[in-house]
């Protein structure tokens, strides 16, 4: 009770701090002081402490369960662990937002602190844009998602938080991921401030990369938590479905790796300016584009919280408010600097990254038709269609080949102007990954000559960046690590689609059931009561053609509050392969649908997108030269 | 008439052009061939071609019409005013129950018959999809 009228009154007072703020920080940018008023400072952080407040006011809402607030009788019980109580504070619209709002006001204090050496108009500008989009979430969240709503009567029981959002990794995945999209948001604040002031430069490229190389990081890992979930969790068996949620997070990955990647050019030669500041632009639009299709309802997924027409109309038109913003600033404002060494020779490291980001920007097309392209056909003609799998695969998967060889030989380069060095040692790398390639490849799959090139292409990445790894200096370490795991990240992909073999079948206690390559034998069930749900585990044995055993116990539980069934998923995990099996009850029947795969390397997609996002943290703390 | 750098220059910029175009082309190209339309079982008797396509089917699942052996599912969807017959192998959603809402992807045999490669799961109890709400009418 007391919680909720704090958190409420902070958020107000966070609102309030926020105008004056803007009116403090206006008045100091025409003052002589080199450094910001410290005033400013205060506020800033007074500002982080009242969303603070209400953030925890929120949680302590949770872990009390006090249903007199709406938000915790939607999504809360009493009989819910405590580690899914307090979890279950951003596992909603309402408390998701609030979180939103927290790490934009954190971010924007971190940047004050850490941006001292820049020039002073500058960082105010990126205070007041920072603002606006802290001003519109203040807004957004007390005009139509209020975490604090009032309910009287005060009901009993809650209704429960989703069981398949009780989950250790969707516990972590909202706030990762959200340090990731918001923290784009200072990208674009400080790239629109340093637009005005005409200072995309090198400092500034240098200086703003770090906070790049933060979202990035957050994002991947974001990314793939979301995803290790949907593989265990969903009971898919697999881990990217190009489902619209996930290609709404893939996008600003796009824009932001194509980012990371000509930031650098414009530390080191001061060009791509304009490109820089647009790339900052669209990913945080993204961003925001992901929330708004997210939380409006228009896309169907675990996501959906509740479908407000309200919420979508807001953030629509805040979106469009801020895309006016930053395009009518970049218009207006931005001078490309014709001395600067624009033109490229076409050989040189600089070409080289604008290859990767005309890749990049084909792939976010194609994410982005295939993800927008039913909602406008729904619109306009009320056709319902949805874009399957086979769509992405066909248009991305044969434009990783050149991808992958163009990220093979990219590195290579020197900057300025370069020429092709140790073409020897390139050309024997090439032929070994093809004939490798070719050999372990011969005897799979019937599309022999498309997996061998694709195949080769990945693994010539793989042998010089490992190359690279072992012989060169640790110059460039930390880009080498990040190469080093996207190839890995490919090679496991394609060897988990190739290798992996998937049995569905319906199945009684006590049968048997033979398949090619073994036997799957059902031994029995046992029940388990818990304190917010009932579980039938059954006890699987599953015999391959060598003789080996494995034991598997998938399990189905039942929710009581809200009633719902979920699979849980046994998984054995190996470095080569994991054992995957899950079950499935139907209704007043005593089969049992079980799906069991074998999936290879399984484990080592998620290590590989572990060391891509290490090697962002290396060049994070890589110490100045 | 022009000099090197000037015809560089539209030289790149037509190779951009062209290649903007090539993409967008591959596209459309690729969006007709992947696109999986949705109907309802009214709509599917309303054919008057049977289309080699796959589509999605959506509606409720008839009560006392699944049946179950060690390979297969079957079941009938409808929409309260007409029916089509599923057979279906392969995982079932745990949500898949009598008297529930459900989408179904696969090919048409006839107008009747309805094999399944695919049965969405849906993650909530209440959760009714859109497309399935709007082909049964708001029951």
């Amino acid at each position: 009770m007391l919680a909720n009228q704090i958190g409420y009154y902070s958020l107000i007072l966070g609102l309030l701090l926020s105008v004056l703020l803007c009116g403090v920080s206006i008045k100091d940018f025409n003052n002589i002081h080199k450094q910001i008023n410290q005033n400013v400072l205060s506020l800033s952080f007074l500002q982080l402490v009242f969303v603070i407040v209400s953030f925890l006011s929120l949680i302590i809402s949770f872990i009390n369960s006090d249903f007199s607030n709406e938000t915790v009788f939607n999504n809360s019980h009493t009989t819910k662990p405590l580690f899914y109580k307090i979890s279950g504070t951003w596992g909603n619209h309402e408390g998701s937002l609030l979180l939103w709002l927290l790490v934009l006001t954190l971010f924007i204090f971190l940047f004050l602190i850490k941006s001292r050496e820049q020039p002073k108009k500058y960082r105010i500008l990126t205070l007041l844009f920072q603002q606006i989009i802290i001003i519109g979430f203040f807004l957004f969240v007390l005009m139509t998602s209020n975490p604090f709503n009032y309910l009287f009567p005060i009901p009993n029981e809650g209704l429960g938080l989703n069981p398949i959002l009780q989950d250790p990794a969707l516990a972590i995945h909202p706030p990762i991921l959200y340090l990731g999209y918001v923290g784009t948001s200072i990208i674009f604040s400080s790239s629109l401030a340093a637009v005005t002031q005409n200072y995309v430069s090198k400092q500034w490229g240098q200086h703003i990369k770090k906070w790049v190389l933060v979202s990035w990081i957050f994002l991947t890992l974001g990314i793939m938590l979301g995803s290790i979930w949907a593989y265990y969790e969903l009971g898919w068996g697999g881990f990217w479905f190009w489902d619209p949620v996930e290609n709404v997070s893939l996008m600003p990955w796009l824009t932001l790796t194509a980012l990371l990647h000509c930031i650098v050019v414009l530390e080191r030669r001061a060009a791509l300016t304009s490109w820089v500041v647009i790339l900052s632009i669209t990913t945080f639009t993204l961003s925001m584009c992901g929330t708004f299709l997210v939380r409006s309802g228009i896309l169907n997924s675990v996501h959906t919280f509740a479908n407000d027409p309200a919420r979508g109309i807001f953030i629509l038109i805040f979106l469009f408010a801020l895309i006016v913003l930053s395009l009518g600033i970049f218009f207006l404002f931005h001078k490309e600097n014709n001395k600067s060494s624009n033109n490229f020779f076409w050989l040189s490291r600089e070409t080289a990254i604008l290859i990767n980001n005309w890749f990049m920007m084909y792939f976010l097309s194609v994410v982005l038709i295939g993800t927008v392209y039913p909602i406008f056909l729904d619109v306009i003609s009320s056709e319902k269609i949805s874009v399957g799998p086979p769509f992405y695969q066909k248009l991305i998967v044969p434009f990783l080949i050149p991808f992958l060889l163009f990220m093979s030989l990219g590195p290579q380069l020197k900057w300025i102007k370069s020429k092709i060095e140790n073409k020897k040692s390139l050309i024997i790398t090439f032929i070994i990954s093809v004939m490798l390639a070719f050999f372990i490849i011969k005897n799979l799959t019937t599309n022999l000559l498309f997996y061998t090139v694709l195949i080769s292409a990945a693994f010539f990445l793989f042998f010089t960046t490992l190359k690279e790894l072992f012989i060169k200096r640790f110059d460039n370490v930390s880009q080498t690590v990040s190469h080093f795991g996207f190839s890995l990240l490919i090679l496991s992909v394609l060897f988990n689609s190739i290798l992996s073999s998937e049995i569905i079948t319906n199945i009684k206690i006590g049968e048997r059931y033979d398949y090619n390559k073994g036997e799957i034998f059902f031994k029995k069930i046992e029940e388990r009561k818990e304190s917010n749900f009932n579980s039938i585990i059954a006890f699987f044995e599953i015999k391959d053609k060598n003789g080996k055993t494995i034991e598997l116990n998938p399990e189905i539980r039942i929710y009581n509050q809200p009633v719902i069934i979920t699979s849980e998923a046994d998984i054995k995990t190996t470095l080569l392969k994991d054992n995957f099996l899950v079950m499935n009850l139907v209704k007043g029947n005593e089969y049992f649908n079980i799906r069991y795969q074998v999936k290879t390397f399984m484990v080592w997609i998620w290590i590989s997108v572990l060391l891509l996002s290490l090697g962002g943290i290396m060049s994070l703390f890589k110490r100045k030269i | 008439m022009y000099g090197k750098k000037v015809k560089l220059r539209f030289a790149f910029l037509g190779l951009i052009l062209a290649s903007v175009i090539l993409t967008v082309f591959l596209i459309l190209q690729s969006l007709k061939e992947n696109v999986v339309y949705f109907q309802s079982p009214s709509e599917i008797k309303l054919l008057i071609e049977l289309n080699k396509k796959k589509i999605r089917i959506g509606g409720m699942v008839k009560e006392q019409s699944i049946f179950i052996n060690s390979d297969e599912v079957n079941f009938i969807i409808t929409d309260f005013k007409n029916e089509i017959n599923v057979v279906y192998s392969g995982a079932v959603p745990n949500l898949f129950a009598e008297g529930k809402g459900v989408v179904a992807e696969g090919f048409l045999k006839d107008k009747n018959y309805f094999t399944a490669t695919k049965i969405l799961a849906k993650h909530d109890e209440n959760y009714m999809p859109p497309e399935v709400k709007e082909a049964i009418g708001d029951k």
